[in-house]
């Protein structure tokens, strides 16, 4: 349901299993040959469930479900609770993605089978949390130790907001939060997590400035709704568009990270440096979904 | 006490309610679906508050669901009568969970849309004594002692 109902030592097993399946996928092919996985898309998000679909399939297991509100039973009114007490005969685990906050925790308190929260509303999307852990250890080796830049819209973006929640728990991360002043984190994760965990911080504004102490950089998008005034948002749009000319100011290991889908806060430029690592990312977000899957569905691992 | 309404036999005497909140909480704790004696005491003299509300109820002292009164209130005090003594003073804790008193406003919360489902929340924080709500996690934001 959320990124933090696995304790670290969990996580840890999680990313582990993840990590092997990256190793040698050909172990993995035909584990869930006799599973099912439902997707239950009540608004669409293609990459998502392709993620989970992809996921699946590689561990050999079949998919069903449907792709948004208006191809299911739900158009005609029925409710989460009956749909997915009627699915738990079809499938053997189930990813649910809802605009309404709090529907797949609903599924979960009717459903015979694993439901995982594929994102509901501004909520929660703690599949995409691991997608960024897993690419986070992947790269680094290691989430202790760690200057972790977050730049952009930092108040309205829960990708942001669970990954503190995640790596507040490891010793000795810092995080630097780039975001014009209109954006900065809310103030409930401030309070409750970033200064509750004594984990060191500090906001800035400008991206350039933060760049060179950074080990991961995680961009997110600037929306121009987001702003009170065009001439905020003309001045301040610049500093949050990572180009060749900032990034030649960062380590050289840095790794940038990027949830997708970007617009222009990342230039094409960027791409071929070995530095961008955000489609490696969706890469480690099938990999993670693979473990994920295998972890709930208590799959018995022959050489394990 | 200055006044005396009539001796419980069996029941509840719940003391040094907030003046004025009696018939709320005479409300949610449904007592008017009960067929049983109900007294209201309200504006009643108080060392402690100056002015206080006090409802006697006289019924199987199981019958109440007096997590809802915590959750109004826990300052409430709730004397258990059994063959007319008080035989216990029952300190209000507030419950880890409260369902169908209050109703989730956050228009994005599942809640919202879905038919039949229990209004549940959640004591997350209990020295703020935050509720939130157990699908979307939303704050409760009103008063508790409303």
């Amino acid at each position: 349901m959320s990124p933090l109902d696995f304790s670290v030592e969990e996580l840890d097993e999680l990313l582990d299993l993840a990590s092997d399946i990256e190793k040698s996928p050909e172990k993995y092919a035909h584990v869930c040959d006799d599973k099912r996985l439902a997707t239950l898309f009540y608004e669409p998000s293609t990459r998502t469930r392709l993620s989970f679909e992809a996921a699946m399939m590689n561990l050999g297991g079949k998919v069903l479900g449907f792709s948004s509100a208006d191809s299911s039973s739900a158009a005609k009114g029925e409710s989460v609770a009956d749909t997915i007490r009627v699915v738990s005969c079809y499938a053997d685990i189930c990813a649910m993605r809802h605009p309404k906050e709090g529907a797949p925790m609903v599924a979960a308190m009717h459903s015979r089978i694993p439901v995982i929260n594929a994102g509901d509303g501004g909520h929660q999307h703690p599949t995409q949390t691991l997608t960024d852990l897993l690419t986070i250890r992947s790269l680094k080796g290691h989430f202790d130790n760690l200057t972790i830049g977050l730049c952009g819209d930092l108040k309205f973006g829960r990708t942001v907001h669970s990954l503190i929640e995640a790596l507040v728990r490891y010793p000795n991360v810092r995080f630097v939060l780039i975001s014009p002043e209109e954006l900065r984190i809310p103030s409930y994760i401030r309070e409750s997590v970033l200064e509750k965990s004594g984990c060191p911080y500090k906001e800035m504004e400008r991206l350039e400035d933060a760049i060179p102490e950074l080990d991961i950089l995680y961009m997110t998008r600037v929306q121009r709704e987001r702003f009170f005034n065009e001439e905020d948002y003309v001045r301040m749009k610049d500093f949050y568009v990572l180009d060749k000319v900032k990034l030649s100011l960062a380590k050289e290991d840095m790794q940038i990270l990027h949830p997708l889908p970007r617009v222009n806060e990342i230039a094409v430029e960027v791409d071929n440096d070995p530095r961008a690592a955000y489609f490696k990312q969706a890469q480690y977000g099938v990999y993670v979904r693979m473990a994920l899957i295998l972890t709930l569905l208590e799959v018995k691992l022959p050489w394990r | 006490m200055a006044l005396n309404v009539g001796a419980l036999s069996e029941g509840f005497v719940l003391d040094h309610i907030r003046a004025g909140k009696a018939m709320t909480i005479y409300h949610d704790l449904k007592l008017d679906k009960l067929d049983c004696t109900v007294a209201i005491i309200m504006n009643a003299r108080s060392q402690k508050l100056g002015k206080k509300d006090i409802i006697k109820v006289e019924c199987p002292i199981d019958m109440l669901d007096l997590d809802i009164v915590a959750f109004i209130d826990h300052n409430i005090t709730v004397n258990v009568i059994k063959d007319s003594q008080i035989v216990e003073k029952r300190e209000l804790k507030l419950p880890k969970q409260i369902t169908n008193v209050i109703r989730c406003k956050n228009p994005r919360c599942i809640t919202s849309v879905e038919q039949g489902l229990d209004q549940i929340f959640v004591l997350t924080d209990p020295e703020k004594e935050i509720y939130r709500c157990k699908y979307c996690e939303e704050k409760y934001r009103g008063h508790r002692n409303k």
